[in-house]
């Protein structure tokens, strides 16, 4: 059994990590910050960091001005409030200006469990991945997470990092992290599943249980949603003929969708879309909501087995 | 950089010098915001001809008094300003919502001067605020002036920014409130009240200045007292009247959206004189 591992505390460590050694990071927090461990930051720099309370629409504005003066901000809430609340103060004041603005969002996807749909973000992909200047990645686990936090905390502009709430398994990868580029986490011609965030797991699950069937799938970790790496989508489209997106969001707007722009334009093959179809979430547990809503390993290996024969 | 320090009847004759120049920026682009820029052009004057530290030579001078205009239509003030002290040359005023300019039809960075984009109203108080609280973290000493509109208070996020800056003991922070009573469906009070206002920011935790807008000695004083205000905020509380200057658009809720047409212009010029 892989370890478990909360990506926010690989994230708050991340944070602590990057004060010690850049004056200029300040963190900014709407009330989450034990949910979403910038208090790991406060504790350590109090006088870089700031807590707004609840108003996200303020503290995503002051984060502009506080870039416009040269500081290199992280701020952080749950994936509905930093995409949906304050998605004006998002466009016109981070977005347009291009001001040096990470959003890091905790509390994405069904995985939130317990607290039901008001908090389980399935649409701030799709929010974010419209506006010009902004860079988006979905880590798949926790020491993906610091590598995404230390990637971005070195480029400037505006990003928008997601992460869930619940513990996820650390992926067997020996591929070091490189911003806008995916990673091939296993070869095979048979089928290709391109899968972001937690949703890495379930496909390795998916490709283990078709290896032991012969067909042979290839895995791809698209951590980067924006820039995405169409290098990697087109050549699988065009080895394998048949990608699968899984994300734990909507299939309107995020990472299948931005593999349809890929191949609709460029060498067009079926897109399977592994997601939230056009459905609220709900209270339950984690495991419970990730069956519900199709986003399972086994959910994966179907819609490769219901697709290949018709390649 | 010293501020030039105009005397009063200097400041007087700046801004209409800055109301002529708006008529024709906005007679030229055929579209724009007269009646706010004019209700608030001798506020703005007097800020940067009198109070605002800043070098136009050097537009991020880490050491400059930051001014952020959140009512950002009015922006034909803040660009006639701008090139009134030297951010850029005068005839480039003539491009404002042109195709290409660096004048666009709401502040963008593209201007020399302008810090952030606005346009999108109720976001702006909020970027004072970082930069008040950026101010804390570098241990500057410089000040942050924001203007704000009384039809703006209308936005939510204003009064989420208001809490925060007292919250935050933001001493720094002068907001102006450009108060003309006008916006666009009407009189603010019977669009959405937004009265009783010094008594909004008082409970609010704001140390308030109340003031008629357009009286030069009044404005110079209340920037001035803002600057001895300790923890907490300072809002000016300016009583302006829409239009100011142009006798056909004082007071005229059409004026807040519309360009004056070439003969409008030119009877509000010669009233300018």
């Amino acid at each position: 059994m892989a370890e478990q591992l909360y990506q926010r505390d690989a994230y708050g460590q991340a944070l602590v990590k990057l004060g010690s050694s850049d004056n200029n990071v300040v963190v900014l927090d709407a009330d989450l910050s034990s949910s979403t461990r910038t208090n790991l930051f406060a504790k350590q720099f109090p006088e870089r960091f700031f807590n707004f309370g609840v108003a996200e629409q303020n503290m995503i504005a002051a984060a502009a001005g506080l870039a416009s003066c040269g500081k290199k901000v992280f701020l952080s809430t749950f994936a509905v409030f930093a995409s949906g609340r304050a998605w004006d103060q998002v466009r016109v004041s981070i977005s347009y200006n291009n001001f040096n603005v990470k959003i890091v969002a905790t509390h994405a996807g069904v995985t939130v469990g317990p607290d039901g749909a008001s908090h389980q973000a399935l649409e701030d992909i799709a929010l974010m991945r419209v506006l010009p200047n902004m860079n988006i990645i979905v880590p798949a686990d926790a020491p993906q997470t610091e590598e995404a936090i230390m990637a971005a905390a070195g480029i400037p502009g505006p990003f928008y990092i997601r992460m869930g709430r619940s513990k996820v398994p650390t992926i067997e990868n020996k591929e070091k992290f490189e911003f806008g580029k995916a990673q091939l986490l296993c070869p095979g011609d048979d089928a290709a599943i391109v899968a972001c965030g937690l949703m890495v797991e379930q496909a390795l699950w998916a490709v283990k249980s078709l290896a032991a069937r012969g067909i042979r799938a290839r895995l791809i970790n698209m951590h980067t949603i924006r820039p995405l790496d169409k290098e990697i989508i087109l050549k699988a489209a065009q080895e394998t003929r048949l990608i699968i997106a899984c994300e734990e969001h909507s299939v309107f707007g995020g990472l299948a969708s931005s593999i349809d722009e890929v191949v609709a334009e460029n060498f067009p093959v079926k897109v399977i879309r592994v997601g939230v179809h056009s459905r609220f979430g709900q209270s339950g547990e984690p495991e419970e909501l990730m069956k519900e809503y199709h986003l399972t390993g086994p959910d994966i290996e179907k819609a490769v087995l219901a697709h290949i024969a018709q390649k | 950089m010293e501020n030039k320090q105009l005397s009063i009847e200097e400041l007087n004759s700046e801004a209409r010098q800055i109301r002529r120049l708006i008529i024709r920026m906005l007679a030229e682009a055929g579209s724009g915001h007269p009646g706010g820029s004019l209700s608030s052009a001798d506020l703005v004057t007097a800020l940067y001809f009198n109070i605002l530290r800043f070098n136009p030579a050097d537009p991020n001078w880490p050491e400059r008094d930051r001014f952020h205009m959140s009512k950002g239509h009015c922006c034909p003030l803040w660009y006639a300003v701008l090139s009134r002290t030297g951010y850029f040359p005068e005839e480039k005023l003539f491009t404002l919502r042109k195709f290409g300019s660096i004048l666009q039809g709401h502040p963008d960075r593209k201007t020399p001067g302008v810090e952030s984009a606005s346009g999108s109203l109720g976001q702006g108080l909020s970027i004072g605020l970082g930069m008040s609280l950026a101010s804390r973290v570098d241990k500057k000493d410089y000040r942050v002036y924001v203007l704000l509109g009384d039809g703006e208070l209308q936005e939510g996020s204003v009064w989420e920014a208001a809490m925060a800056c007292a919250h935050f003991s933001c001493d720094n922070i002068c907001a102006i409130l450009d108060a003309n009573g006008c916006q666009i469906d009407g009189r603010c009070e019977d669009v959405m009240g937004v009265e009783p206002l010094a008594a909004k920011w008082q409970s609010f935790g704001w140390h308030v200045i109340e003031i008629n807008g357009h009286d030069m000695g009044a404005i110079l004083a209340a920037y001035r007292e803002a600057q001895t205000i300790k923890g907490k905020p300072t809002i000016i509380i300016a009583r302006t009247v829409k239009g100011k200057g142009v006798s056909f658009m004082e007071g005229v809720i059409g004026f807040h959206g519309r360009a004056p047409t070439p003969e409008e212009a030119q009877k509000a010029l010669k009233e300018l004189a």
